[in-house]
């Protein structure tokens, strides 16, 4: 297991920030850990790192439980912090030669691998620049040839594309991709298309719960949800309306209707049966997979509505 | 240790901070050494240093807060110190480091000063009549003197993340633990008391190296108040995971 956390708690005084998650992150999976703004999500990579320490609960990366051996899990894991915190004047190389230094390779390795990062994070053409002087994209890239500089097992990335403008978007996806071809990588993100381009488990956390832990595409189409029907004769919208398990008609177009069913019901069978019934030609019958919007906002509201009650 | 300590030179020498430090040090210890007549030797008329070894420290209290006020605070509000944390280097480490820098920083401001040394020697009648080991004595006890005002300095700059105030506290403390101690003294009616205070404070210990007379009690004074800031900041970097 590259990354164990459980019943992982965190107070911040009387707040808490973090209320005894738990997950597990197999050795070379990359997952996306989702949630809006203050659900938790640096707090659990934080602790991860061994900046902060728990208040209850144990973190552990690569089988090392991070408050017993914090030394030992920094040289395994690479970490990329919000808004990507660097020293504006000092040099590229200069840069990525410290940070190799002080993971406790010498300097001659130090600078070998500082030239190697810059060619894999495709920093060759600024490389000579000080890091103040480079744009966003740049900087950023900066970052993650920082966190991988010292070879870790393990990727931890807050946020690592916020900010960036859509060509550097996509471009330092493409980097996180390449990079974490052997490696474990767990990073946080707001935007749902991110954790759709770059991985295939999703945890969703909201204030402090975890409310999801799964594969994007179970996540996305669960029963119930949202069916286009197409008739080949008109059909009244209210004869839908009363078939059990609809909870809502609306209309897409000539003999086209959007059917939203009630939670966890299946209707497409009463579909086909209301068509033969009514002897209507059923031309389609789709299964409108939620959009992630929908289930990101379904997650979240969820759990505000029954921590509320 | 060594990886940070370089950093931080570097940091410093990169930038105007440890050319101003130098310059601002070396230009106010040279002109009252030598330039204005209540201070100079040349009118004075005694082969001796004094003026450097009185009036250093004062100029050292407003210098030293300066090159360590960065330290930390910076690195705060940069979030570099977050990320420095999640790398394997030990706070020990970090801390010991950026006062290392510092006190080389000092090092290099004082060590022009010997000239000094060797023109009042050759000043001296006859040539060579120079308490040589009151002057040996009284930069051991400079050094030592810089080294608790550097580790002020990185605890004031643990202490918060803006610069002035990092500076501004560092200043304080560093008045407050020279000469402070020594006026609260004088306050005090009870001789035993006041000698009490008067030997926590630096001026009394700084004052018998002076002299040219090297007592342990003095050197272990020195190393065990910046021991105990110096461990004090390590500390306060801790306190983050209360």
């Amino acid at each position: 297991m590259a990354i164990e956390v459980k019943d992982l708690t965190k107070y911040y005084g009387v707040q808490h920030a973090l209320d005894g998650i738990s997950f597990s992150i197999n050795k070379g999976e990359i997952v996306g850990f989702l949630g809006p703004n203050g659900a938790g999500k640096s707090t659990t990579m934080k602790i991860l790192t061994g900046y902060l320490a728990p208040t209850s609960g144990v973190a552990a990366v690569e089988g090392i439980n991070v408050s017993e051996d914090p030394q030992r899990v920094k040289h395994q894991t690479g970490y990329l912090p919000e808004h990507n915190p660097l020293y504006h004047d000092m040099y590229v190389h200069e840069y990525l030669e410290f940070a190799a230094g002080i993971c406790g390779l010498a300097s001659g390795m130090a600078r070998k691998k500082a030239g190697e990062m810059v060619s894999l994070c495709g920093l060759s053409l600024e490389q000579n620049k000080k890091i103040g002087a480079l744009s966003k994209g740049y900087r950023q890239r900066v970052g993650l040839a920082q966190a991988l500089i010292h070879n870790p097992n393990v990727l931890i990335l807050d946020e690592p594309t916020s900010g960036l403008d859509p060509n550097q978007l996509v471009e330092i996806r493409r980097l996180i991709k390449d990079i974490s071809r052997e490696k474990t990588v767990l990073f946080s993100t707001h935007i749902l298309q991110e954790a759709e381009a770059l991985c295939d488990r999703v945890i969703v956390i909201n204030r402090g719960v975890i409310v999801a832990d799964d594969l994007l595409h179970k996540l996305r189409a669960g029963k119930g949800g949202t069916l286009l029907v197409e008739f080949g004769h008109p059909v009244r919208a209210e004869d839908l309306q009363a078939l059990p398990g609809v909870e809502r008609v609306e209309s897409a177009g000539e003999n086209r209707f959007r059917i939203h069913a009630a939670s966890g019901q299946d209707i497409r069978g009463e579909l086909t049966r209301f068509a033969a019934r009514e002897n209507k030609t059923l031309l389609e019958l789709r299964q409108e997979e939620n959009s992630l919007e929908a289930i990101f906002s379904r997650l979240t509201q969820l759990s505000v509505t029954e921590s509320a009650s | 240790m060594i990886r940070i300590f370089f950093k931080e030179l570097n940091g410093f020498l990169d930038s105007v901070i440890g050319y101003m430090v130098m310059g601002v040090f070396l230009v106010a210890i040279g002109l009252l050494t030598w330039v204005f007549p209540d201070t100079s030797v040349l009118d004075y008329g005694y082969a001796d240093m004094d003026t450097l070894f009185s009036v250093g420290p004062y100029v050292l209290i407003f210098l030293i807060p300066a090159i360590t006020m960065r330290s930390f605070a910076e690195e705060k509000k940069l979030g570099t110190l977050e990320w420095l944390l999640t790398k394997p280097v030990t706070e020990w480490n970090l801390v010991f480091g950026k006062f290392m820098a510092s006190m080389a920083l000092v090092m290099v401001c004082l060590l022009p000063t010997l000239i000094y040394y060797y023109s009042l020697r050759q000043l001296g009648n006859p040539i060579g009549n120079i308490d040589t080991p009151g002057i040996a004595g009284s930069y051991l006890g400079l050094l030592l003197l810089s080294s608790v005002f550097c580790a002020i300095g990185v605890l004031g700059s643990a202490l918060t993340a803006s610069q002035i105030v990092s500076f501004i506290l560092s200043a304080f403390l560093c008045l407050t633990f020279y000469t402070g101690l020594d006026e609260v003294a004088q306050l005090l009616n009870s001789g035993q008391q006041a000698l009490w205070v008067k030997q926590m404070g630096m001026l009394y210990h700084y004052d018998a190296m002076s002299k040219g007379l090297i007592d342990t009690r003095d050197m272990v004074y020195f190393l065990s108040l910046t021991g105990v800031l110096l461990l004090g900041t390590r500390t306060i970097l801790s306190g983050r995971s209360w």
